[in-house]
């Protein structure tokens, strides 16, 4: 590991620690704008399952339930191991116990979208994919359809956020550190990403009692 | 740490300008503009990139306007459909918003600020090639034949029924948004962490405040644009989705989520013109700014507000009379923080020293501009009006007032104003003032004949209409035609004075912000120190002609 040299702040800042400072509320300000991006497509779906109860709740029946659950526990976990790692990172001048919470967090990551994906196996299957492949199931109407279209809109864009997540970790894993610009003096970059995984991990909490839990008793 | 000084009139360089080049000069290679973290380099590329698109957009508006010049048109119909709807969506996405934040916003938030960047540099240089990406995008659907269902994307017809290039068309609108939220996030936290010491929330100059008010906008309605725009790209791709009819959905939901948006969004497009034009004001009339704290609480006012009055987009469009009534009554309480900003603009003139150079005759424009689509805006607001003018060119003449008359008006006003800060360089003051007077006349010619056909009835998006409205649409033509030599002329006067333009001063025009203590053109990193902010901005004497600075040096012209 190298020196405290390199730790020196960005030209516009006075101190590391105003630049640690600013990255956080930079953090905090995108996920504001984050939360309204998934807000509006949660307040659409509300719209929708009011205007038809029945429907929606015919064909969310057919969402993999146990999928949903598992996953919903590995990123809850995956955020634990988020926090840990950072708080290694905060104490520890060597960075053994961050390596391994973030690769604990990383895998999770990564069991989260194997799940997902083996998910996603199990609905086309159950042919729930509009349009291309898709059956109407008794009871839902046309409007169980737009269910679906939820579903793989919300789980989708879900996805993506995870997968950027994924790799922020991995960039904190193969460069930051490996380049010993993570330390107890400076975590800032690897507390913005702890921040982000944790938006990544609140937004499932709202989506899977949405899709698998409401109106199934 | 008042000090007296004399102030010079006409070219001074400041010594040091000698010691360290400017940012414009000190590397010069084409990879130190590419990668450039530099937030003045940056907001030139942003200028380049929304000029080409300003003139897109307005060969658009050309060929519509030769094309109503008589009543049967030049174009065949569906032409003239692309050509309007390419027309609104290059000039809302690819120029009006981003223009004036992104330009002078990018260069001089920081300098204003007393800070030698913004927040985040790479995030600033991602948002140039997203917003360029979203451009080539915007092109390619321009180039492949267009889309044809105006600017507002209204489904089921964006969905089901136009033949053009939607999909497309949707993504540059969805991938210019990421550009906007990164500019504004940058702005937004640049504001809060990077002031200067002494520079408080009080002492901040107008532009600043208007620059935050639009970024905050900016940040809270542009997701959910980027929720609906994805949602129909969603749709128009794979067939079925949530504004489909056939399927339960709601069409109406598109508007709604749109108008979140897009009302917004103009408040987007003329906040940062009110500050530019609140810093103009002050400078050239020689006195404060009449009630600062006004101002600052008018400007957050109507950021806030902006959010509430969305549904008077669609009074005919089948919503319920009492929400239209509700939407009615708040959309006159925009009118509230607008009108005390009118007021206080104008008060800021009584007993100054005023000059009458071009970003003073810009501002006076945006000034009269402003008040007249302000108050048809109120016109439009009232339920029984915009029932009956809805969707004529009334409503083309309201928007264009606001839009192209303030908002372009306030551009080519700070454009003036900051170019000798910006390139070192004085434009020619005559040419441009006669620039500033053509925009004046050919904007009224314009549209004022659009407020009289619209109330005529003239509907909007029509190739063709009735004879006997030739008249007023031929003057409206005629007018277009000085608007665009009008437009035209900067970029030649302009151009000239980067090469053979007097050199400028560090501050020609006896301006107060921390702008203007750095050498013109300003060094890489702005300042050699950091400045320590004693004042607030305009302490303008109009009665001994002097002025003290941020920093509390008082110079006498």
């Amino acid at each position: 590991m190298s020196d405290s040299a390199q730790l020196i702040p960005e030209v516009q800042y006075a101190t590391l620690e105003q630049q640690g400072d600013t990255a956080q509320l930079g953090m905090w300000v995108f996920l504001v704008n984050e939360t309204i991006f998934f807000g509006a497509l949660i307040f659409t779906y509300f719209l929708y399952r009011t205007t038809y109860p029945h429907e929606f709740e015919v064909a969310a029946k057919d969402a993999v339930l146990w999928c949903g659950s598992v996953n919903f526990a590995l990123l809850l976990t995956s955020s634990l191991t988020m926090v840990l790692a950072v708080n290694a990172a905060a104490q520890d001048e060597r960075p053994r116990r961050m390596i391994i919470w973030l690769v604990a967090t990383a895998a999770l990551g990564c069991a989260f979208l194997v799940v997902k994906g083996y998910e996603y196996y199990l609905d086309y299957q159950d042919k729930v994919v509009p349009v291309a492949h898709y059956e109407v199931k008794p009871g839902e109407g046309s409007a169980g359809e737009l269910f679906w279209v939820f579903y793989w809109v919300g789980t989708g864009l879900h996805a993506i956020h995870l997968t950027i997540g994924i790799g922020l970790v991995l960039y904190m894993l193969l460069w930051r550190i490996r380049r010993g610009e993570i330390g107890p003096a400076y975590y800032a970059p690897l507390e913005v990403v702890g921040i982000y995984w944790s938006f990544v991990d609140t937004v499932w909490l709202f989506l899977f009692p949405s899709i698998y839990l409401v109106g199934r008793s | 740490m008042t000090t007296t000084t004399t102030f010079e009139e006409g070219p001074a360089v400041e010594p040091h300008t000698f010691l360290e080049p400017s940012y414009l000069t000190s590397e010069n290679t084409l990879s130190s503009w590419l990668f450039t973290r530099d937030h003045k380099r940056i907001a030139l590329m942003f200028f380049a990139s929304i000029t080409v698109f300003f003139f897109v957009g307005g060969g658009a508006a050309t060929l519509m306007r030769m094309n109503l010049a008589t009543p049967h048109g030049l174009l065949q119909p569906s032409l003239y459909n692309r050509m309007f709807t390419m027309h609104g969506i290059i000039m809302v996405w690819f120029f009006l918003i981003p223009s004036i934040p992104t330009t002078f916003g990018n260069f001089f938030i920081p300098m204003m600020i007393g800070a030698r960047d913004l927040a985040f540099p790479r995030v600033n240089l991602l948002s140039w090639y997203v917003f360029n990406l979203s451009g080539f995008i915007v092109l390619y659907s321009l180039i492949m034949g267009g889309a044809d269902t105006g600017w507002t994307f209204y489904t089921p017809l964006s969905t089901v029924y136009a033949d053009g290039y939607v999909f497309a068309a949707a993504m540059a609108v969805f991938i210019n948004g990421f550009s906007s939220i990164m500019t504004a996030l940058n702005f937004v936290v640049t504001i809060h962490r990077l002031r200067a010491p002494g520079m408080t929330w009080t002492r901040l100059p107008l532009f600043v405040w208007g620059i935050y008010a639009v970024s905050v906008v900016m940040l809270t309605a542009t997701p959910v644009l980027a929720m609906d725009t994805f949602l129909l790209a969603v749709e128009r791709f794979i067939g079925i989705g949530l504004f489909d009819p056939r399927h339960g959905g709601d069409p109406l939901l598109w508007q709604h989520m749109f108008w979140f948006y897009s009302h917004p969004a103009v408040y987007i497009m003329i906040l940062p013109a009110m500050g530019v034009v609140s810093e103009i004001i002050p400078c050239y009339a020689r006195r404060p700014v009449f009630g600062y704290t006004g101002m600052t609480i008018a400007l957050m006012a109507i950021a806030i507000l902006s959010f509430f009055v969305w549904a008077h987009h669609m009074f005919v469009a089948g919503i319920s009379v009492y929400s239209g009534v509700a939407f009615s009554l708040l959309t006159f309480f925009v009118a509230v923080p607008s009108a005390i900003k009118v007021f206080n603009w104008t008060v800021s003139l009584h007993k100054g020293r005023i000059s009458f150079d071009a970003p003073m005759l810009y501002a006076l424009g945006f000034v009269l501009l402003f008040t007249l689509g302000g108050i048809t805006g109120l016109m439009l607001a009232t339920l029984a009006i915009d029932v009956d003018v809805h969707g004529t060119y009334f409503v083309i003449a309201h928007f264009h007032y606001i839009m192209v008359g303030a908002t372009v008006s306030a551009f080519f006003g700070a454009l003036h104003y900051w170019w000798p800060k910006m390139t070192g360089r004085l434009y020619p003051e005559m040419w441009a003032r006669f620039a500033a007077i053509l925009t004046y006349v050919g904007f009224n010619l314009t549209f004022f004949p659009q407020f009289v056909l619209g109330y005529l009835g003239m509907p909007r998006r029509s190739y063709t209409y009735p004879p006997e409205w030739q008249s007023w649409n031929l003057l409206s033509s005629a007018g277009a035609s000085i608007l665009a030599v009008a437009y035209l002329l900067p970029l030649f006067y302009l151009g000239w004075s980067l090469f053979w333009g007097r050199k400028a001063g560090a501050n020609p025009w006896g301006a107060t912000g921390l702008e203007w203590i750095t050498p013109s053109p300003p060094t890489k990193h702005n300042f050699e120190r950091t400045p320590v902010v004693t004042l607030g901005p305009y302490s303008y004497d109009p009665d001994e002609d002097s002025f003290i600075t941020q920093e509390g040096v008082r110079h006498v012209r």
